[in-house]
């Protein structure tokens, strides 16, 4: 972010020094005459390429079957028999939008609808199936043209804009500076679609019916809609913002502030002896005291290991009340807390399985590019990705925990019978799960739903892969109330991607059946409270913003644990 | 420069003592001593409010004019009394309306001809400050003629000139003559290079000067799209300003000028300045994070440019969620927002009326021509309630932006049957109808027009809360547009009616004022009136009904206008009506007994236009049908008058509908 402000400032200079009154016309004369190259020079100025390349074709490789490229890679033609959806085929472009670019755009042009023109335009990040219309899956997002719909890693579509056919020019902006797309048609502006976009998303485009033909600009050629001027706005409002930050000092004298930010910055995150140290030589004080620091640090670090039970009792113990005043912040950790005991890291179930806590992995190389799972187990939480690529903390957090072993994998493969037998146990407590779990989400607002929802596929997918015929049907019952549309999209993949999750297996809560009843136990009393937090904070917006936080919580160990097995077993 | 005025600020009673003596001073004979205290007594106004009322009870700007007028004293002194009334003039309302009072403003228009720029430049300030007051005084401004020519002749001597005289000429600009004046005087040569001043002081007051001359103004604007600006066209310019990275004033006052030119025919409302350039500008200034005044302005202009253009209203539409957004407006302020900050509060109650007219507004051209995008508003949430409640809004405006809203989307046959029926919008309606004003009671009464379609739901209600007396009051009115709208709903309310309704509607009426409606001098009314007589006079019972009460005036009546210089609408009309009389069982004998009506449809018979002719034929071919009782004897008259021979020729025309017709009438003969 700081990088793109300064280039935007910088161009901002640049245009300032230019005569304002002619620069605008200067550049449309050029726009006429300039190279595909100069043009995405300049339009992307702060990206390098070197490093970031833009998208500049669709990827022959990242397709689908039904799928055919030409001219240069970027027109598209479907070549599938096309009679449902399951019949549907993406592309995604040779790589994802760089987030130097801070507004990216790129344009589609309808050649011919096909037979019924369900054509889809948006974005997907890597791995999302490409079997699919851009959307349907986590991660996955598109605008489609026959309804006009949107959807939002979703089955089922929200209405968005107008139909699209034969002859219309779609385009399609990423702003990643507040993280929002918004699409256009023939040149207007159709408002924003999504928000809370991941980074490193692809331009992806989708076609289901014989005959739909699609011609991509990825800046190639000038765009129908002017783009420049939106991001003239924003380059307008980051300057603005830059010049209009108050110095609470004495005439601009910037040094006192930005050591004020170091310092709160340390103290924040419990850094005590830098703190101490840096304070000194500034002259600065902190008000708080080193052992609270220290404690602080210390759930901290217990949270990061996944040890919410006890990092709630330290709490508990050195700040009595804190989370009593904090319902929400309460509910958040043993949410949190729920997730880990399913995983077996927690250890209110840790001491009953026979195993040490499940691995996380150690080496925080997972980039987007190595991650290849079922689109059921789809979420790679992108964007905790990056963030934890850029910030500090979240390395430490990365403890050296247990890799994933092995000889379990072999060891539950050829004891068949036994672990299946165990199971069939576990696939009624399974849906008992579901059933806390759905009526979690039903009392919960939209977006937590999907985690819960999700949460318990991934539960089902585990079971479901080590009892095959026998537990499949009653995951399908255990899911069947959240929506029948999505349930549909799902049932392909579940058998597509047996054998995978197969090989992805691990135990619930580290195999102990006591540590599963308590799991269980504990899961109930987390729906009671929510139920009470609800009936005391009814839904407001403080509250929507911490489950979204939840969110997050929720998804990423999840995502880790899977790369980690997958890894080992390839090996 | 730099005065010691610390000495007088500190004093305890600084009005009292400072003012006398500044007074003595300024009437002193030293001329340096005067100017001395002149400049004393700028630094001591500047600023204060309270100290520049005191000065000016002390008679002060008197004083000033004197010098300002003494073509002999020192161009200095006029320059800093020229400087001194500026500041003045910056204080209160109440302060420049005694500067104006005063008669400050002549003198200062007349000493723009002086030739020092500084002392023209002061002059033209205090002008400024006087004219962009809530007080202006704009008609003093044009009182001399040489006024404003010479204003455009000095405009480009500096940036201050150029400020302040675009500034000026923004807010003196009211009324078509004032737009002409200026036109004719070079305005548009004058000021356009200033558009591409490097100046953003300049520049802002050019373009609002462009924006009043433009309005409703097809001259003008035509002008203004086929100037130039060192060789670049002028609305390419006013594109440029409309760029996302200027101000948000200058964004919006582009566009509006651009939609102005538009709604004047000056540019095509397909033109891409239009439709990518003003039209998002303005759909942009309508969200949520801009200020709740750029937010009304943005909806106004919006509602302007699209009230008549269907694509606009269609890319609108859709265009960066606008109809949810607008929909907003209705629910300003919100409830939810914690009434915490009062002087916040107030501010909110003060937009919110005007947010909501302009949301209705906006609405209201955005569904005023597609069915689809009227279902469209009307499936937010809501938004019907909001519509209902706005008919009964305290504010006027948002009364009268409602009926236009509620006007559109009643063009719609199936919002008639469904959501109108729904939220019973025909009562608040009705009461808005009692006592408005003509503005009003012009949208109310189109409204009411399609309420009255009879498919409309709303239709019987409305019969008994008293519309027909309501209408009938309507049709009397002197303003032809009312008097068009009452008969029309009428009209629309005879269709198909009961016999009950009908009588109701002729007892109302009064035949007097219904033939006096026959010969309105408006050809709209007149048509409508005839429309009326025609719904009125379907179906046989109700024919003969009518026609044994009022036959004879009616007659009457459908011979003035077959005699009379009217267009063949008219005269179409009134053959249908004598056809719908003839299909009457007693009516026949009024046609039969009038040998000059009978003379006249068969003169129409062989009349050079088609249309004419068969309706003329349909009224023969009724008068002869065969079942009716008493045929033979009108056949045998009819065949006297030598009709069947006329019909016999008539077979050889080669319009097909009226071969049918003659051909259905000679059948008849036997």
């Amino acid at each position: 972010m700081t990088g793109l402000t300064s280039g935007i400032v910088r161009q901002q200079q640049k245009a300032k020094m230019a005569d304002s009154g002619d620069s605008s016309a200067a550049e449309r004369n050029n726009s006429a005459s300039e190279t595909a190259d100069e043009r995405l020079k300049r339009i992307y100025s702060m990206v390098n390429e070197k490093e970031t390349p833009l998208p500049r074709s669709w990827s022959p490789k990242d397709k689908y079957n039904f799928i055919g490229l030409s001219q240069n890679n970027l027109r598209v033609h479907y070549k599938g028999i096309g009679k449902n959806h399951k019949d549907a085929a993406s592309v995604r472009a040779t790589h994802p939008i760089p987030s130097s670019c801070g507004i990216y755009y790129f344009e589609v042009k309808i050649v011919s609808k096909g037979r019924d023109g369900y054509m889809g335009i948006g974005l997907s990040a890597q791995g999302v199936n490409m079997n699919r219309l851009p959307g349907w899956d986590k991660h996955s997002y598109g605008y489609h043209g026959d309804d006009g719909h949107s959807f939002c890693s979703s089955g089922t579509g929200q209405p968005y804009g107008p139909t699209f056919t034969t002859g219309d020019v779609v385009g399609c902006c990423v702003n990643l500076i507040d993280n929002t797309c918004f699409y256009t048609k023939n040149g207007h502006n159709l408002g924003i679609a999504f928000t809370d976009l991941p980074h490193n998303l692809y331009p992806t485009v989708g076609l289901q019916t014989p005959g739909e033909i699609v011609d991509a600009n990825f800046g190639q050629q000038p765009f129908v809609y002017d783009i420049e001027d939106y991001m003239r706005e924003w380059h307008q409002k980051t300057r603005v913002t830059i010049e209009s930050f108050p110095v609470p000092d004495h005439k601009g004298e910037w040094q006192k502030t930005l050591q004020r930010m170091v310092s709160t910055y340390l103290v924040h995150h419990g850094y005590c002896s830098t703190a101490e140290a840096f304070a000194k030589s500034t002259g600065q004080s902190f008000t708080e005291e080193l052992t609270s620091m220290k404690n602080r640090q210390r759930i901290q670090k217990l949270v990061l290991a996944g040890r919410m039970g006890e990092a709630i009792d330290t709490t508990q113990s050195l700040y009595p009340g804190l989370l009593e005043r904090n319902p929400n912040l309460l509910f958040v950790l043993k949410c949190r807390q729920f997730v880990e005991m399913v995983n077996g890291t927690d250890s209110e179930v840790r001491g009953l399985s026979a195993r040490s806590p499940k691995s996380r992995n150690s080496s925080g190389s997972s980039t987007g590019s190595e991650y290849r799972s079922s689109p059921s187990l789809s979420p790679s939480h992108h964007r905790m990705d990056t963030q934890r690529a850029n910030g500090k903390i979240e390395r430490t957090y990365v403890t050296g925990n247990k890799s994933p072993n092995t000889g379990e994998l072999i060891n539950t493969k050829s004891n068949p019978s036994t672990s299946a037998n165990q199971d069939h146990a576990s696939v009624a407590e399974m849906n008992a799960v579901n059933s806390v779990t759905n009526g979690f989400s039903s009392n919960q607002v939209d977006v937590e739903m999907e985690v819960e929802e999700y949460n318990s596929q991934m539960v089902c997918n585990g079971v479901s892969s080590r009892v095959n015929d026998g537990a499949s049907t009653s995951y399908m019952n255990g899911c069947s109330h959240n929506s029948q549309h999505r349930e549909d999209l799902m049932e392909t993949d579940d058998f597509d991607t047996d054998k995978e999750v197969q090989s992805q297996r691990r135990q619930l809560c580290g195999g102990s059946q006591a540590a599963i009843e308590k799991m269980l136990q504990f899961g109930r009393e987390l729906q009671g409270m929510s139920v009470q937090l609800r009936r005391q904070y009814d839904k407001n917006e403080a509250n929507k913003k911490v489950l979204q936080v939840k969110l997050h919580l929720t998804d990423t160990p999840v995502y880790y644990k899977c790369h980690s097995l997958g890894g080992s077993y390839r090996a | 420069m730099l005065m010691d005025t610390s000495d007088m600020i500190c004093d305890t009673y600084p009005g009292e003592m400072i003012g006398r003596e500044y007074m003595e001073n300024l009437y002193g004979e030293d001329m340096d001593r005067v100017l001395h205290s002149v400049v004393k007594l700028k630094n001591a106004v500047i600023g204060n409010n309270k100290q520049k009322f005191h000065m000016m009870s002390l008679g002060v700007v008197g004083r000033l004019l004197e010098f300002i007028q003494n073509e002999r004293a020192a161009v200095g002194l006029r320059t800093e009394s020229a400087i001194v009334l500026g500041s003045l003039a910056k204080g209160s309302q109440a302060n420049v309306k005694r500067l104006v009072d005063s008669g400050v403003v002549p003198i200062l228009l007349q000493c723009l001809n002086n030739s020092n720029l500084k002392f023209v430049e002061g002059c033209l300030r205090c002008l400024r400050s006087i004219f962009t007051s809530q007080a202006a005084p704009v008609e003093l401004l044009y009182t001399d003629p040489g006024v404003v020519p010479h204003m455009l002749d000095i405009v480009s001597q500096s940036p201050t000139t150029q400020e302040c005289i675009c500034s000026i000429l923004a807010q003196c600009c009211k009324t078509s003559e004032h737009q002409g004046l200026l036109y004719s005087n070079g305005v548009i040569e004058s000021l356009a290079p200033l558009l591409a001043s490097k100046m953003y002081k300049v520049q802002m007051p050019a373009l609002r000067v462009f924006c009043v001359i433009t309005y409703t103004n097809q001259i003008v604007s035509s002008a203004v799209a086929s100037a130039t600006v060192s060789e670049r066209p002028l609305p390419d310019l006013l594109v440029e300003l409309c760029l996302r990275d200027k101000s948000v004033e200058m964004q919006m006052s582009s566009a509006k000028c651009l939609t102005y030119m538009c709604r004047a025919n000056a540019l095509s409302s397909q033109d891409s300045k239009i439709v990518y350039k003003a039209l998002p500008t303005l759909i942009r200034m309508c969200k949520k994070d801009r200020r709740l005044e750029e937010r009304v302005e943005g909806a106004e202009t919006l509602a302007y440019l699209i009230e008549v253009d269907l694509e606009l209203q269609r890319i609108a539409s859709y265009s960066d969620h606008l109809i949810p957004t607008l929909s907003e407006f209705l629910r300003y302020p919100s409830t939810q927002t914690t009434v915490m900050d009062l002087k916040r509060l107030d501010y909110d109650m003060k937009h919110s009326y005007e947010l909501r007219a302009a949301a209705l507004m906006a609405f209201a051209s955005l569904g005023a021509n597609d069915e689809d995008i009227r279902k469209k508003i009307i499936e937010t949430e809501n938004l019907m309630d909001h519509v209902v409640c706005g008919l009964s809004d305290p504010v006027i405006r948002v009364r009268l932006a409602a009926v236009r809203c509620l006007h559109s989307l009643s063009r719609s046959v199936q919002q008639l049957r469904t959501s109108f029926q729904d939220h019973a919008v025909w009562k608040p309606l009705m009461k808005l109808l009692q006592n408005a004003d003509d503005d009003m009671l012009t949208v109310a009464s189109s409204t009411l027009c399609n309420l009255l379609l009879e498919f409309s739901p709303s239709k019987e209600p409305m019969l008994e809360s008293g519309a027909v007396d309501l209408l009938c009051d309507l049709t009397k009115r002197d303003d032809p547009a009312l008097r068009l709208n009452g008969i029309w709903a009428l009209m629309n309310m005879a269709f198909q009616a009961e016999q009950k309704v009908k009588s109701q509607i002729l007892v109302a009426l009064g035949t007097d004022q219904l033939f006096k409606l026959l010969s309105d001098p408006d050809v709209n009314v007149l048509m409508k009136t005839l429309g009326l007589l025609r719904n009125l006079l379907s179906n046989k019972p109700h024919i003969d009904h009518i026609m044994g009460m009022h036959g004879q005036q009616i007659m009457q009546a459908i011979v003035l206008i077959l005699e009379g210089e009217h267009t063949i609408e008219v005269k179409e009309q009134t053959l249908c009506i004598l056809a719908n009389i003839s299909d009457g069982t007693t009516a026949k004998d009024f046609i039969m007994a009038n040998d000059d009506v009978l003379k006249k449809i068969t003169n129409y018979m062989i009349h050079a236009n088609v249309r004419l002719q068969i309706a003329a034929t349909f009224c023969i071919s009724n008068l002869v049908w065969n079942e009716e009782e008493g045929a033979l004897e009108r056949q045998m008259k009819l065949r006297d008058m030598g009709v069947q021979k006329l019909l016999q020729q008539l077979l050889s025309s080669s319009d097909t509908v009226l071969f049918d017709k003659v051909k259905t009438a000679l059948q008849q003969f036997t």
